[in-house]
């Protein structure tokens, strides 16, 4: 990577607590621009709060959190965040093309209303997720696969720099997983970097090309042929994981210290 | 007609209970589709020690001062009910619960004091209990006037934001919206809307007049725009239909007239809208299960056809095709199968399949017997 | 003197019947219900009225009972139906049976002598002067009989369901298994609840019974964590308020119910602000320490993770904490303050180094995630 390159993402010392308890333990992190990255960890990692806390929903302990040089918070023009589908009442009154023309209010600023402009991007956002032949529907009347779609165009009309998605492949079905597949990629070739939280670790390898592995710490980030092995997997779910080798169990308990992102270590020397 | 609106009375009335049932709907449609339904019970009831406390201190009954007050009490409500909830025990209900009945009792404890003192007749205050919607004068519909339109219009202005904020308030702000400004835009709106109501249908009505046309307008639209334009509609024809009703007949209170009104609405959009509605749901399932039921009456003659060396036209009696046939009585299934041209009346009371019969009981055998995915 | 006793007694009876189911309302997160509840059973105080030709029969108190599980009922349809959501459905049933009655007695004036100010707002003052009598004696005021009957019946279904309520109320999945029928004893609270309610519209009206419910568990549900000390304790700052209320309310001449619910607004108040572990000046202090000292962690850790690593020149200065961690400089300060004080590191050349110890908390605390 060309370490002189403005970074999409970067993290400094991100600690973040619930309470007493900390979700987020002084994480640094660097995403050059252009990567598909996906966070992977165990339940209660804080993946979703490493996104949340990029997208300014939750405040951090410490820490500071920049998009392509620039405070997270100055950024939001080129920031597009698509929420974990059941964060929102389905039930709401409002259409497919409706939901999708959200995703312009950000630019739209007060008092303007999207127009005939507005509206035909938001249709080109739905023919790119397959779902223009629904743009009337009520929401409520969507599968579960067609409302993440729903969602994910609602983010594409924002035509922003960088993506974060939480867990954009919860349930849904194969037809709507080939096409954020599809989208993702589209994604990278345009240039935008994506950051995804994901579970499934057999298609890691197949859908990224970037991952940063967490559990509460950073445990690797870096390119998926180089961080994404079982030894780090083992750090990151511990006993859990079910291909670790036998008697890993007491690995989780012993921290890792000093290990940082290889960008990160590079950068530093 | 036209000398019924001449009486003053009744136009001022009429002017009033529309401002209200159209400000109140509109804004109703968003506390109902933010599950903040109670709220609005909570806030009106909040409001009581306001209007009191105003009035002991300017010692003026004017509407404007005591709905001033009105406000100022019901925006403290919402300050305390969010205090309350912030910690980690205390649960919304009881929150406003708490907020309701100790903000009125409040209220009651100042109108005791209010009442006592010289020149304060009790009447002024009281009405804003059960509403008199017959005490408003002019100067009060100009002034509930004065609120509605100004707030409704803001509610054009900030429409994207609201309706953002409404449905997704975490999105609202990763797009940098300023979530809790717009938040309290909304809720001012909404104690707004509370107050002018209060004088014509008191505070313990009050939430009805928001639940009710948001409710019966939702079940008729799925679309946020025609929900509060509907619900606004349902709210002034409630106060319309109230008042009508109780200037028609000897002691029919106002207030309760135009809730009964509005819960008619309501009652009816639940009964008959289309697609959502009760009527609408009993008749999908009945069509759903007369087709079912066709199928079924099709497979059975398809059998026992085959049974007869596959001659279609072999008739079959009715009581036999009824006794394979248990659930339903086959008499209307089978006239229906004669009006599609699916099976023919032969001599008697038996009946045999048609080509067009067979072919689709053969089709949907396919599909009944391939093994379940 | 007399009087006052009474008034005093019937106070106490009413105020520890509502707050025994009141507690469980506040725990199943149904406390609006009471609400809804109060104003429906008008309804059903007129039409016994219409059928009884007075208030005195046993069966204006059943009535009135009745059209408060009727709006439950109608509630639990509409929720049913799914056309509605929860709290619109309360919203939308209450006022309707509400106004009927309203209208009820509006248009009966004549032939009715209902005081709908009276239901709502209650008449404690009046209460010693309904007396009940037997054979030309006087047994006392009605209102204390039937205040502890109702008390008496809420103990009963208390003590008798104690573990099933207690179980429903936590896991009425679970109940259901078991077979302790949750829907049975979620009716059996709600018709105690609006039995209670009639019982207490004459002492302090429809809507502050809803004070009388809530209030003092809500109250105690930041004092303690128990169950049984829950109910004990909201029985205890009901009567307390009820009792306070009242005499606020002869010294100053004010409303008695609004005065009994003023006092127990006071005491939520006070509780919450308060309250020795849930209180928000506790928790204010608590969640200070628990910040500082999460922040303690966060800076040896934070040492500990560039120790030796050639990031460590850059990440351990003192001016890093304010410029990477966010931390205004008076935060920052402090927490440096606590870790040197501690021994925690040592501070040279403008660089933090951790000592041994701070090496052990950092250690600690990452093992502890």
């Amino acid at each position: 990577m060309n370490t002189h390159e403005i970074p999409a993402l970067q993290v400094d010392d991100l600690t973040v607590a619930y309470r007493e308890r900390p979700v987020l333990w002084d994480v640094d992190l660097r995403v050059p621009q252009g990567v598909l990255m996906a966070v992977v960890g165990p339940n209660g990692a804080g993946k979703t709060t490493l996104l949340k806390s990029v997208m300014g929903l939750v405040k951090p302990l410490a820490g500071r959190i920049q998009i392509h040089d620039r405070p997270a918070r100055e950024q939001r023009r080129i920031t597009a965040y698509v929420p974990q589908r059941n964060s929102v009442d389905w039930d709401f009154p409002t259409s497919v093309l409706d939901l999708v023309l959200m995703g312009t209010y950000g630019a739209l600023g007060w008092f303007r209303r999207p127009g005939e402009a507005e509206r035909e991007r938001a249709r080109g956002a739905l023919r790119r997720v397959g779902l223009e032949d629904l743009e009337g529907r009520q929401i409520s009347q969507l599968s579960g696969g067609q409302q993440q779609r729903a969602f994910l165009a609602r983010a594409l009309v924002q035509e922003a720099q960088i993506h974060f998605m939480d867990e954009p492949f919860q349930g849904v079905d194969a037809t709507t997983e080939r096409t954020i597949v599809e989208l993702l990629k589209e994604l990278r070739a345009a240039g935008k970097t994506v950051i995804v939280v994901h579970h499934d670790l057999q298609t890691v390898a197949d859908y990224f090309d970037w991952v940063t592995l967490l559990n509460v710490r950073l445990i690797a980030s870096g390119p998926v042929a180089e961080v994404f092995d079982e030894e780090r997997l083992r750090l990151t779910y511990g006993g859990r994981l079910a291909f670790a080798a036998t008697g890993g169990g007491s690995v989780a308990a012993q921290p890792v210290f000093g290990r940082l992102a290889p960008d990160e270590e590079r950068k530093g020397s | 007609m036209s000398s019924f609106l001449q009486d003053y009375t009744l136009r001022m009335v009429l002017g009033g209970v529309l401002a209200l049932g159209i400000f109140s709907g509109a804004l109703g449609s968003f506390a109902v589709l933010r599950r903040q339904s109670l709220l609005g019970d909570a806030l009106s009831h909040a409001a009581l020690p306001g209007i009191v406390l105003a009035f002991l201190l300017s010692g003026s009954r004017a509407t404007g001062v005591l709905l001033l007050g009105a406000a100022i009490a019901g925006w403290l409500g919402t300050l305390a009910i969010r205090a309350m909830v912030r910690g980690r025990l205390t649960r919304e209900d009881s929150a406003l619960g708490i907020v309701l009945s100790v903000f009125f009792g409040l209220g009651l404890v100042l109108l005791t004091w209010a009442q006592r003192l010289p020149g304060a007749g009790k009447a002024g205050l009281d009405k804003f209990l059960f509403g008199q919607a017959a005490t408003l004068v002019r100067s009060d519909v100009l002034l509930m006037c004065a609120i509605a339109l100004p707030s409704l219009l803001l509610l054009v202005l900030f429409w994207k934001e609201l309706k953002l904020l409404t449905f997704d308030a975490a999105y609202a702000r990763a797009l940098g919206l300023p979530v809790e400004r717009v938040e309290a835009l909304l809720t001012l709106l909404l104690v707004l809307a509370i107050v002018i109501g209060l004088q014509t249908v008191g505070v313990v009505l009050m939430s009805a007049m928001l639940i009710a046309p948001a409710a019966a307008a939702r079940q008729w639209t799925d679309r946020l725009s025609r929900m509060v334009a509907l619900a606004a509609l349902a709210g002034a024809l409630s106060g319309a239909g109230g008042v009508l009703l109780s200037s028609s007949a000897p002691r029919w209170p106002t207030g309760p007239a135009i809730v009964l009104c509005a819960s008619l609405l309501v009652v009816a959009s639940l009964l008959f809208a289309p697609h959502r509605g009760i009527l609408w749901s009993w008749l999908r399932f009945r069509r759903n299960r007369r087709r079912l039921d066709e199928d079924l009456v099709l497979y059975h003659m398809l059998q026992m056809a085959q049974h007869h060396a596959g001659r279609l036209d072999h008739p079959h009696a009715r009581r036999v095709i009824q006794s394979m046939t248990p659930r339903a009585d086959v008499r209307p299934v089978l006239h229906s199968l004669e009006q599609a041209g699916w099976v023919r009346r032969r001599e008697g009371d038996s009946w045999s399949l048609t080509s067009d019969g067979a072919e689709r009981a053969l089709s949907h055998r396919a599909e009944r017997e391939r093994p379940p995915s | 003197m007399q009087a006052h006793l009474e008034i005093l007694a019937i106070a106490a009876v009413i105020a520890v019947a509502c707050a025994l189911p009141g507690t469980l309302l506040v725990l199943r997160r149904m406390a609006l219900l009471s609400d809804a509840i109060s104003h429906s059973i008008l309804l059903g105080i007129v039409l016994a009225f219409f059928a009884q030709g007075g208030l005195d029969s046993p069966l204006v108190i059943l009535g009135a009972a009745a059209s408060g599980v009727l709006m439950v009922v109608l509630v639990e349809f509409l929720v049913r139906s799914r056309l509605v959501r929860e709290d619109a459905a309360i919203g939308l049933v209450f006022p309707v049976l509400f106004s009927i009655a309203v209208i009820l007695v509006s248009r009966h004036t004549g032939s009715i002598h209902l005081d709908v100010d009276a239901v709502l707002l209650g008449e404690l003052a009046f209460a010693p002067f309904d007396r009940l009598e037997a054979g030309g004696a006087d047994l006392g005021p009605r209102g204390l009989w039937i205040g502890t009957g109702i008390l008496a019946l809420n103990l009963a279904f208390l003590g008798l369901c104690y573990k099933e309520l207690k179980l429903s109320t936590f896991d009425a999945g679970l109940a259901a298994v078991l077979g302790f029928m949750p829907g049975v004893l979620h009716y059996g609270l709600l018709s105690l609840v609006s039995l209670t309610c009639v019982g207490a519209f004459d002492a302090v009206g429809s809507i502050l019974v809803v004070a009388l419910m809530i209030a003092p568990p809500a109250t105690a549900r930041l004092l303690t964590e128990r169950l049984g000390l829950l109910f004990a304790l909201s029985a205890a700052l009901a009567v307390a308020g009820a009792l306070l209320g009242y005499g606020l309310a002869v010294f100053l001449d004010l409303n008695i119910a609004g005065s009994m619910a003023t006092v127990l607004g006071l005491f939520f108040a006070l509780t919450w602000l308060a309250a020795p572990r849930e209180g928000w000046l506790a928790r204010r202090a608590l969640r200070r320490a628990q910040t500082r000292r999460l922040a303690g962690d966060l800076l040896v850790i934070h040492l500990l993770q560039h120790e030796g690593s050639p990031t460590e020149r850059r990440e351990a200065r003192v001016i890093h904490m304010q410029e990477h961690l966010g931390w205004s400089p008076e935060f920052a300060r402090g927490v440096l303050a606590d870790a040197l004080e501690e021994g925690h590191v040592t501070r040279m050349d403008g660089l933090l180094h951790l000592k041994p110890e701070g090496r052990q908390r950092a250690e600690k605390a990452l093992v502890h995630i």
